[in-house]
């Protein structure tokens, strides 16, 4: 097995650390020949989804990635990643890959001095570290949409079919149970 | 030192990875550096090189005008004060900017101590030259660390300088014996703990840029080569002739900076680069400046 993590920008190697530690493979995604490689699922990870998505069009990763992703390439997605993902951004008339069913508003919170971490329920995970980094919010779901954690009545974590989004960073730190969780209900599941 | 928000800030700049931040002194510029991927701009009155032609005394920019440029973009925005300049870090923190550069582009206000960073509730970077600094300004608080290079020149070399050090003295450190960390650190004059960090993880505790000199792809490229995380672009990109079209390729270079062919064609028809100047050509060395 083998996960294909987007390191176009962002915290892509720290991802790639996180399932190291399981035990998990991954390779990186810089450009579009690397997409031709053998790949089971996909991070999205955090940073810029400006610089991200731009770099996506640009390098020609955005059409084909986003086919894979609806024809059932399991994908999690932190923060910038799930800006990725959403079929509406709010305030933004751009959408990327457009292939969840979120309404995601940018710098929900504010600027970093409004950045804060926390402890929450991550579906039947209990005490799972949350770091909201200029973080964006998910404001609407459509039917079909399972959501798996909120903090201060706003929806933080959600999953729709093999796709997971969230709009904090369970990739800093040490706490593994995220990733265990998209390969073993997620990737695992048939 | 381990407390949440020293945290907090330390994650920003690991988002910023893989990623170039642009000098930018006006909202139309600012709009440019974000369509063309800056992950992160730095709002000042005068990039670099026009502080050299200028002279003079440079000083924290406007807040004003830093206002102007948050309002543009949705990027984050980070600003420059004083070394050792309290009071304009208050300032830029009141208009809740989200990286205070204290940096020696800027005249020092204090020509012995830096700001206390650890006070703050907004994240720092900070210059240096190799692992000393480095660490002495990670013990002041700062969250992420640039290398210095000489801003405004166009010229690479003091950048590239500053990276081979750091790195040749973070293999040095990583290769110590336990016992020899204590002489280390008081040779490097840092705290023995980061000292050990960086021992045990072959690396700097804090986000590593390069910065100082970088005029195109190809010198963004061996920045990243040289084991930079990300690179700050001041001069090189409204200097030249077609500063978007410049940024953008600055941005891909940096992304695929081992992929030579692409380098290559990001490379071709970009216009002028920023004239620059040598080091034996400049009055001004910013980077004794903050040691």
């Amino acid at each position: 097995m083998r996960i294909a993590v987007l390191a176009l920008q962002g915290d892509f190697a720290e991802h790639e650390a996180i399932f190291g530690r399981l035990g998990v493979a991954t390779c990186q995604l810089r450009q579009k020949q690397d997409l031709q490689q053998d790949f089971d699922a996909l991070v999205l990870p955090g940073g810029e989804s400006t610089v991200q998505g731009k770099l996506l069009r640009e390098l020609d990763m955005l059409h084909k990635l986003r086919q894979r992703i609806l024809a059932g390439l399991p994908v999690m997605a932190t923060c910038a990643g799930t800006i990725l993902l959403a079929q509406q951004l709010l305030d933004d008339p751009t959408v990327h890959l457009g292939t969840m069913g979120i309404s995601v508003r940018r710098n929900a919170y504010g600027r970093q001095v409004s950045s804060f971490g926390t402890c929450g329920t991550f579906g039947s995970i209990e005490n799972v570290p949350m770091r909201f980094i200029r973080a964006p919010q998910i404001e609407f779901c459509v039917p079909g949409v399972e959501v798996l954690s909120e903090h201060d009545g706003r929806i933080t974590a959600v999953r729709q079919g093999r796709q997971l989004a969230m709009t904090f960073h369970p990739e800093l730190g040490t706490d593994c149970r995220i990733a265990e969780y998209f390969l073993n209900e997620i990737i695992g599941a048939k | 030192m381990k407390n949440e928000q020293y945290e907090l800030n330390c994650n920003l700049a690991q988002m910023l990875k893989g990623g170039v931040i642009m000098d930018v002194t006006t909202p139309e510029q600012a709009r440019i550096a974000e369509d063309a991927g800056a992950c992160a701009v730095m709002a000042l009155e005068r990039i670099p090189a026009d502080i050299r032609a200028a002279g003079g005394v440079s000083r924290m920019s406007d807040p004003g005008m830093i206002k102007g440029i948050q309002e543009a973009v949705s990027i984050p925005v980070m600003a420059k004060c004083r070394i050792g300049h309290i009071a304009e870090a208050r300032i830029l923190e009141a208009i809740e900017i989200d990286y205070i550069d204290e940096s020696e582009v800027l005249s020092p206000a204090d020509d012995i101590y830096h700001v206390d960073k650890r006070m703050f509730k907004v994240p720092f970077v900070c210059g240096a030259r190799d692992l000393g600094e480095a660490l002495r300004r990670i013990n002041e608080g700062a969250a992420m660390i640039r290398t210095k290079g000489e801003p405004g020149t166009g010229d690479v070399v003091q950048a590239v300088r500053h990276m081979r050090k750091m790195n040749q003295e973070i293999r040095q450190v990583a290769n110590l014996a336990e016992d020899e960390l204590y002489e280390a650190a008081k040779q490097l004059q840092v705290p023995f703990e980061l000292l050990q960090y960086v021992h045990c993880n072959g690396r700097l505790p804090v986000v590593n840029f390069a910065a100082g000199g970088v005029a195109t792809p190809a010198d963004a490229a061996l920045m990243m080569l040289l084991g930079a995380e990300g690179v700050f672009v001041g001069s090189g990109i409204f200097k030249s002739g077609d500063p978007a079209r410049r940024a953008a390729a600055i941005v891909k270079a940096v992304t695929n900076y081992q992929d030579y062919r692409m380098l290559a064609e990001l490379s071709s028809g970009l216009g002028e680069a920023m004239v620059g100047i040598n080091p034996a050509e400049i009055k001004i060395i910013m980077e004794e400046r903050g040691i």
